[in-house]
């Protein structure tokens, strides 16, 4: 089989296209394109490999659910949960995306070039070697990096002076950091959240980030460069803890 | 301190005439209940959690315990537990949690149903010398069966959905590494592998001690996600979504960060010392259909080859939820009753919310064959199972299996001492501390816990046999072998089986 494979998706349920993208990758394509994607969900779920994915149209939800390794280039939006509880890889979407991108989320990384809906980030956990990371190129809708207990939301609001947030913002978060350019209303804070200025070490650990994401939308880095940004981090790394009494 | 201290909840005292001094009570209470000095144990009661290990431990049957030994004013609604808890409340301002399952005296309405057996009109059947088959198996069934002939032969048309063989109808629930001790996940692995029969992981990943019997095992996915990667997924029989439980309908789940040592942060994933936080809901199911949509994401992700559970707390509208979860291609829906245990659980989620498991899988059963889908799914019934006439009894009120938990841990040597949440159960079961977990030895543990199964297989072979059925499929939904004793006639509508005499 060619390293460059090529996938009609036009009418095709999900099933037989992960099939299709299974097969390929078993015979050893480097490369596969799909064209006319119109809500296919699960796309490259549970994928092994270094497969990178290029899909042409609108993938449905859960792209890359449990992906392990494969690169999946979204020319278009996305649906909901891209990325949920995606283990290593990457997605990259030159669009917007809906609710809860990168749920759950262990490893790898997820570009979004626009805006992301409603829990972006929620509950994303690192564990060793394995941080996730979340760029956002525009505004989120509430509750961003809801229960976080890992890795790193990184929100741009590129085409404005700040992203546009929404209440909730790191609600319930008790490990990883979300880092906001411009500045941050107190009132949008989640309960557990709280703000801070960005730390020389956290400038040197987001340059490469914005790099990468803007070298991936044809993007200047510079505008992104001497900007301001805060650092939205758990209050406390267990934010139940007061809640409960024992019996005896 | 204007409340000042509760009175005891247990009294030890040693029987200085028999004790020996061996000192095997001090080694055994991780509590520090015991001390010796000069020549004699001295007790400390009120750190006693009636857990029972120094009584088993002690060779002259020197100590005993007696609860309550301190009387209250009697008071049919103001217990000794309700004051309790207000002194607690009134002190602390925060929410009591609490161990094991459902502490409250509600009327347990197996105790209320009787089997049925045969005499002279109809034979019983002797297991002794008779096949009885128990071998159950779990997933969807086809409605019809669609045959092609080709060059003389007959082919089945008809794809099949993955089913899980049993070889009996016991299975163990889902109790995750970190709420017990990898000795117990390993017995009761064991177990169910000799027993041809299956277990659950609980949330808490698949450590790799286990990969021997991961075609025994059950992997569960919750709303903290924890421990769920791929390779989990493949390694796992069968998949479990886990919506709700038995012992907390309705909220999630929170490992202290003190539970959380070097290894199981490794199957979890999640650094060690940090809280490991179940949400209450999954974050990407807000309906029945975002539930169908991650049923398929796991069954797209293993490519179909495994059955998918969904399990939730029983509670009020089981039945219409459970027909909701019998159109989402799940294969199985595991129903959690609300005498369901727990390592911890807010007492008043744990004592108030959901239904018995008895009302939850007769409802559930008899709304799914009014609907024509009870081929659907598989009906796993759980939540305060205790021998092998409640399993006799849910199988005839429609369950296909069950899951037991806390039996099995009693197998293994737990006392239902309920203090599970303070990590240091000296049964080695609900601990993390290496010197307690070590007291677990899995080789006695599962052979306990196989013989408790097998026991009951056999206590079930003989009831079926009694009752002239030789097949479990002819036990199921057979609510003609039941008889409700001093049930309401509503409760009797609901569980659809008559009164005694009827």
């Amino acid at each position: 089989m060619a390293e460059i494979v090529r996938i009609d998706a036009e009418g095709m349920h999900y099933t037989p296209l992960n099939q299709a993208i299974r097969a390929a990758v078993a015979a050893g394509a480097a490369e596969i394109t799909i064209d006319h994607v119109m809500g296919q969900r699960f796309i490259a779920d549970g994928l092994r490999g270094s497969v990178e994915i290029t899909i042409n149209g609108v993938p449905g939800g859960d792209l890359g659910m449990f992906m392990s390794g494969p690169t999946c280039i979204v020319h278009g939006n996305c649906e909901h949960a891209p990325g949920n509880t995606m283990d290593a890889g990457k997605i990259i979407i030159h669009g917007s995306a809906g609710d809860a991108v990168a749920h759950s989320m262990r490893g790898g990384i997820i570009f979004v070039r626009d805006d992301v809906g409603y829990r972006a980030g929620i509950h994303m956990k690192q564990y060793e070697e394995k941080r996730p990371v979340l760029v956002i190129g525009g505004s989120a809708r509430a509750f961003l990096g809801e229960y976080m207990a890992g890795g790193l939301i990184l929100i741009l609001g590129r085409k404005a002076a700040a992203p546009q947030l929404d209440r909730g913002l790191g609600s319930g978060i008790h490990g990883g950091k979300i880092i906001v350019r411009g500045n941050v209303d107190e009132k949008h804070l989640g309960v557990g959240a709280k703000k801070r200025e960005l730390s020389h070490e956290e400038r040197g650990e987001i340059t490469p980030l914005i790099e990468e994401f803007s070298h991936h939308f044809g993007l200047d880095p510079l505008q992104f460069r001497d900007e301001r940004y805060y650092v939205i981090a758990p209050a406390s790394a267990r934010p139940f803890a007061g809640k409960y009494t024992w019996e005896v | 301190m204007s409340i000042g201290s509760v009175p005891l909840r247990y009294r030890i005292s040693v029987d200085h005439d028999q004790c020996m001094l061996c000192e095997r009570c001090i080694e055994s209470c991780p509590y520090g209940v015991f001390r010796k000095e000069g020549e004699r144990i001295h007790v400390n009661s009120r750190v006693c959690v009636a857990c029972h290990r120094c009584i088993a431990m002690c060779p002259r049957d020197a100590i005993t315990l007696k609860e309550r030994p301190v009387d209250y004013r009697s008071h049919p609604l103001w217990t000794p537990g309700v004051r309790e808890a207000i002194y607690n409340q009134a002190r602390s301002g925060k929410i009591i949690l609490s161990g094991m399952g459902n502490a409250l005296d509600y009327p347990v309405i197996f105790d209320r149903l009787v089997l049925d057996a045969c005499q002279v009109t109809n034979p019983s059947i002797d297991p002794l010398r008779e096949p009885m088959e128990l071998r159950t198996y779990l997933g969807k069934k086809p409605s019809r069966l669609k045959f092609r002939e080709r060059s003389g032969d007959t082919v089945l048309e008809t794809t099949l959905s993955p089913n899980l063989m049993l070889e009996t109808p016991i299975m163990i629930g889902h109790m995750s590494y970190g709420a017990i001790s990898l000795n117990a996940q390993q017995s009761l692995a064991r177990a169910v592998t000799r027993c041809g029969t299956f277990m659950g992981t609980g949330e808490g990943g698949l450590h790799e001690s286990l990969y021997p019997y991961q075609d025994h095992m059950i992997v569960q996915v919750a709303s903290g996600r924890f421990g769920v990667d791929i390779n989990y997924l493949e390694r796992g029989a069968a998949i479990e979504i886990k919506i709700g439980q038995g012992a907390k309908p309705g909220i999630g789940g929170h490992l202290p960060g003190e539970k959380v040592c070097a290894d199981v942060s490794c199957t979890r994933m999640i650094p060690e010392g940090s809280d490991a936080i179940s949400p209450a809901p999954h974050h990407d199911i807000y309906s029945i259909e975002d539930l169908k949509q991650l049923v398929r994401s796991l069954k797209e992700a293993t490519e179909w080859k495994k059955p998918v559970f969904v399990k939730i707390a029983a509670v009020h509208n089981s039945a219409a939820i459970v027909a909701g979860i019998a159109r989402s291609s799940a294969d199985a829906v595991v129903i959690d009753g609300f005498r369901g245990g727990t390592g911890a659980a807010p007492r008043v989620f744990r004592d108030h919310v959901g239904i018995p498991i008895e009302a939850a899988i007769a409802s559930v059963d008899a709304k799914l064959r009014s609907q024509g889908i009870r081929n659907e799914v598989s009906l796993i019934a759980s939540g305060g199972i205790r021998e092998s006439a409640d399993i006799a009894k849910a199988i005839a009120l429609g369950a296909d299996a069950v899951y037991i938990g806390t039996a099995a841990l009693v197998a293994m040597g737990c006392r239902v001492c309920g203090t599970c949440y303070k990590g240091l159960c000296p049964w080695g079961i609900a601990t993390q501390r290496p010197d307690l977990v070590a007291r677990l030895d899995p080789d006695t543990a599962s052979a306990n816990v196989a013989n408790l199964i097998d026991a009951w297989t056999l206590e079930l072979a003989e009831l079926m046999g009694a009752a002239g059925i030789n097949s479990i499929e002819s036990l199921r939904g057979n609510r003609d072998r039941l008889r409700g004793y001093l049930l309401d006639e509503r409760i009797m509508q609901v569980l659809d089986v008559k009164s005694v005499g009827a």
